[in-house]
């Protein structure tokens, strides 16, 4: 007979059978608005800014083909035959269609169609670890031997808005599967999730709104940090067990003060903190800081993620990297290499990358 | 005369309370201020806010503050005067003991901004000025506060940085206030570098909105329970004056007209003067109205309340110590909550209980004023340890 759980107690997701991270891909498109840009046209230059600039799509870019990129460099790191995917989950909040899946299209581009759940998830800037938390279980129940999430954006910022400082493009993909064939196993997740208004956007809006400061200490702080708590006392384990750390990043301020809030200090954050050279990437935000750790973890080393989406919630995961990375990771192009291959625009230009002009 | 004394004193932190709802913010210094007051039951209330009914949604305040406090049966109202609605209520509280029909009397004055966010607490906030005719065009409180402050600056050759002084007292006084905003104390570079907010009005010029509820108790002396051990504290008296509600309506600008006046009849009440009070807890919402309100009470003369905090006159240890507690600037402006703080910091400095590092020493009157706008309320009472 088993003991019910309290219902309110913290409850570690944890697959029956062990999963892992069986391969990865980032995708940055590479044009950059730099911050400094945006407030020339909208504050006369004046005032702080939270990051030095984001990365934008280009014209011919959208959530479905920043998605295949990704995924075709998680295939190319896996080398598993695509047939084998049994799910093919997409999160995020720029999905290109209303009704009509963004994964269908990813699926079919990388060869994972017809026998294979796809499925676009909505959850703010924590959809693509809500489909990662998904693909845990998909694996790790043995329904399927793999599963791919992804989280991914073109996140929109309204005009002259603060948040249109840091409303960035990007993301990662991962292959879940068994933990044997993974480059880093991941232990057990924790999602905290609770009705907390702090960013939306309602159907037919072209830009979210957001609660001001209300953002802040009782929306990202608080959810981070009791996710990644919990995770860490049912672990049984302490910051210092973690080598490295990820958050979910819509500035540059955010993660590192939530990271010393909970002990971690600078160093165990550096490598998975792009946001200042990419912008936040909603979905993506905290995922493709671990792929930027992926790419230059070492075996054994113990890695914390804890992604945040407005509405609100986080999940936090408990991963740790085994030996199969260092021969996986260079298969692929890497994140710090999407970041490097950079061409700048002005606000002009990025107007009408973005559509921000009435063209009728 | 019947001496009215505060019996029970409450309060909480100012802040941006997002998780705390205006009701508990409320029983939060109800609860204290009963405590305190040695288990007096109250037999009516008073409620000082300013814009519940604009910010969450909530009307008829006094019922539902009483109600969730358990204390339904009793009186319970809501007094609305602006930001001096603090103050308004506890001239209602004062009035109900001091005519013998009240015995024991409960004050709060809550505020709580944050169930509104960005412009909609700007809109808010300006429905306190005249609506038809200021608000419409635009007017918001800090436009109408740097009108007043440029043609000031303009008619008494303020120099630039001249009013830095206000916000340096207040932020140094924070510092000892375990109850205010912010309890930092800041650099006159701080202030020279500050963003403007309204020309000439910057950050520090402005105090910062923030949610808080305080609370007192009041009753008449002979009624104070057997064994309370503080010094006791009365309202020795209490005025309240109006002016135009219009800015423009005004024949001069720069004579707060009401303040003058409520300061003049509560004097009078006192049977004290100017000299003899020890303390002035002033509404600086805005640095200019601070100045204009040394200036109505007779502590400066005109063109010359800059002055006092330029040098140093209105700090802890000068002529006429102000916002002993950090003031508007820097324990923060909860609304219609703000006077009711004044009066619980108040009685705080008078029986001695304050942090060390902003405790009075031997301060027997302490005089607080609330205002509502540019001074078209002006509420004062006059405190005394006895």
């Amino acid at each position: 007979m088993t003991t019910p759980h309290s219902h309110n107690s913290p409850t570690l997701l944890k697959p029956n059978i062990p999963v892992g991270i069986v391969g990865y891909g980032a995708y940055v498109p590479r044009y950059r608005l730099p911050a400094k840009e945006v407030a020339r046209v909208w504050t006369g230059g004046k005032g702080g800014l939270p990051i030095k600039e984001k990365a934008v799509p280009g014209l011919d870019e959208d959530v479905i083909t920043m998605s295949i990129e990704a995924a075709r460099n998680a295939m190319l790191r896996a080398k598993i035959d695509p047939a084998e995917l049994r799910a093919v989950w997409v999160g995020s909040e720029s999905h290109p269609y209303a009704v009509k899946p963004t994964s269908t299209v990813v699926a079919e581009a990388i060869g994972a169609v017809p026998n294979t759940q796809a499925a676009d998830w909505e959850f703010a800037c924590k959809a693509g670890t809500e489909a990662l938390v998904a693909a845990m279980g998909l694996v790790g129940s043995g329904m399927g031997h793999y599963a791919m999430a992804i989280g991914m954006d073109t996140a929109q910022g309204k005009p002259g808005d603060a948040l249109e400082y840091t409303a960035g493009a990007g993301g990662a993909a991962f292959i879940v599967g068994p933990a044997e064939e993974s480059l880093a196993v991941i232990d057990s997740s924790y999602s905290y999730v609770t009705d907390t208004p702090d960013f939306w956007r309602r159907e037919y809006q072209k830009y979210p709104e957001h609660g001001m400061r209300f953002t802040g200490e009782p929306a990202y702080f608080k959810h981070i940090t009791e996710a990644a708590t919990a995770l860490m006392q049912a672990a049984g384990t302490t910051p210092r067990d973690y080598k490295w750390a990820v958050f979910h990043q819509p500035n540059t301020k955010f993660p590192q003060r939530v990271a010393s809030q909970l002990g971690f200090n600078m160093d165990q954050i550096a490598p998975g903190l792009l946001v200042p050279v990419i912008g936040n990437t909603y979905a993506g935000a905290a995922i493709i800081g671990l792929t930027a750790v992926l790419d230059i973890a070492q075996p054994g080393e113990r890695v914390l993620m804890v992604s945040f989406g407005s509405g609100a919630g986080s999940d936090a995961f408990d991963i740790l990297v085994t030996d199969k990375i260092t021969e996986r990771r260079d298969r692929a192009v890497k994140t710090q290499e999407y970041i490097s291959r950079r061409t700048e625009i002005d606000y002009a230009t990025y107007v009408r990358y973005r559509g921000k002009l009435a063209m009728k | 005369m019947t001496e009215v004394v505060i019996a029970g004193i409450g309060q909480t932190e100012v802040a941006e309370h997002w998780e705390i709802s205006l009701r508990d913010l409320a029983y939060l210094a109800i609860r204290d201020a009963i405590k305190g007051a040695g288990g007096l039951n109250p037999q009516a209330l008073f409620a000082g806010n300013m814009l519940s009914p604009n910010l969450s949604n909530q009307a008829h305040l006094g019922v539902l503050l009483a109600d969730f406090a358990g204390l339904t049966g009793i009186e319970a109202v809501t007094v609305e005067a602006a930001g001096a609605s603090g103050g308004a209520a506890l001239r209602q509280g004062y009035l109900a003991v001091a005519s013998g029909m009240v015995d024991v009397a409960l004050v709060v004055g809550v505020e709580k901004f944050t169930d509104t966010i960005g412009s909609g607490v700007e809109e808010a906030l300006a429905t306190t000025s005249d609506s038809d005719f200021e608000a419409v065009q635009g007017m918001t409180t800090s436009a109408q506060a740097a009108l007043v402050m440029r043609r000031y600056m303009h008619e008494f050759n303020v120099p630039e940085g001249g009013f830095a002084g206000f916000a340096l007292t207040a932020h140094a006084n924070g510092v000892g206030n375990p109850n205010a905003m912010f309890r930092k104390a800041i650099k006159p570079e701080a202030y020279a570098k500050a963003e403007m907010v309204s020309d000439p009005v910057n950050m520090f010029d402005m105090a910062p909105n923030a949610d808080g509820a305080a609370a007192v108790v009041l009753t008449r002396r002979e009624l104070m329970p057997d064994g309370l051990r503080e010094p006791m504290v009365k309202i020795l008296s209490s005025a309240a004056s109006s002016d135009t509600l219009a800015l423009h309506d005004r024949h001069d600008m720069l004579g707060f007209e009401a303040a003058k006046l409520s300061v003049e009849q509560a004097l009078k009440k006192s049977g004290i003067g100017l000299t003899d009070i020890n303390f002035f807890e002033y509404h600086d919402s805005f640095s200019i109205y601070a100045a204009l309100s040394l200036e109505a009470a007779g502590f400066a003369p005109r063109g010359e309340g800059w002055k006092m905090a330029a040098d140093g006159s209105i700090a802890r240890t000068g002529k006429i110590p102000c916002a002993t507690m950090g003031g508007l600037k820097a324990r923060g402006f909860p609304g219609g909550a703000t006077g009711v703080y004044q009066a619980v910091e108040a009685v705080t400095q008078l029986r001695g209980s304050a942090d060390s590092s902003i405790q009075l020493n031997g301060a027997r009157f302490g005089m607080i004023q609330s205002l509502g706008g540019p001074a078209a309320t002006a509420v004062t009472h006059i405190l005394e340890r006895i």
